[in-house]
């Protein structure tokens, strides 16, 4: 089972605690959501240089040479 | 001279790793909180994200960050993220350096929260990132949970709440 540690900024008290079910419920989903988010980043990232590409390709230029000739 | 800075509670991870840190009680009696995060995870890299009074609802936040190669930004309907922590893949014994401020923590304003932080990594890819974050609640502060998006924070991690004074 897995623990939080819970500090008591009242008194300085440090406790291990198990994860109650609630606890443990919305961490799957937090992990589910940071998953796709991280899924979504990665596809637009690839569709973007995909994207950049394709433009230099049409100008007969590398991406690397594309994006120095713009920066 | 005013004490600005205030410690009031560091916990250090154990050697069988922690899910979630989590300061309580805290008092009312500053005007500002920061935090302070060097942090491990046994799993890969993943974000750092925080939750207020145990709630989970009304939590937006906006990310810039960098990886060394590359830049971008993501929107958060639902999560306040401050920062990532280091993992696996990452140069074994580094931990991420992260701080955040939420001004007037105790007032009946909505909370607002600014993060930054950078990954430790030997290696092509090592994050330097910016968060913007908002609580939209009229409650005082009284407890902050710091969870990883996955896996667990590993041995040696740390987390100090300071209290701000005389901001």
């Amino acid at each position: 089972m897995p623990t939080k540690l819970v500090v008591d900024c009242s008194t300085g008290a440090v406790e291990e605690i198990e994860l109650t079910a609630e606890e443990i419920a919305q961490r799957e989903a937090d992990a589910e959501a940071a998953a796709q988010a991280k899924a979504e980043e990665e596809a637009a990232a690839a569709a973007k240089q995909a994207e950049k590409e394709a433009i230099a390709a049409k100008l007969g230029l590398t991406a690397e040479e594309l994006v120095k000739l713009l920066g | 001279m005013a004490t600005t800075y205030e410690a009031i509670a560091t916990v250090t991870v154990g050697s069988g790793g922690a899910a979630n840190i989590e300061f309580t009680s805290i008092p009312a009696t500053y005007t500002d909180l920061l935090v302070k995060i060097s942090a491990r995870l046994t799993g890969s890299n993943e974000a750092i994200l925080i939750n207020f009074n145990n709630s989970s609802t009304n939590l937006s936040s906006k990310r810039l960050y960098g990886t060394g190669s590359a830049t971008g930004s993501s929107n958060y309907g639902s999560t306040v993220y401050v920062g990532n922590a280091t993992g696996t893949g990452d140069t074994a014994s580094t931990f991420c350096n992260n701080e955040f401020y939420v001004p007037n923590y105790a007032s009946s304003n909505n909370k607002s929260v600014s993060s930054d932080g950078v990954t430790e990594n030997n290696g092509t890819t090592a994050y330097a990132i910016l968060d913007a974050g908002l609580w939209s609640n009229s409650a005082a502060i009284t407890s902050i949970k710091l969870i990883p998006n996955a896996n667990n924070f590993a041995q040696y991690s740390t987390a100090t709440l300071y209290g701000i004074k005389n901001s």
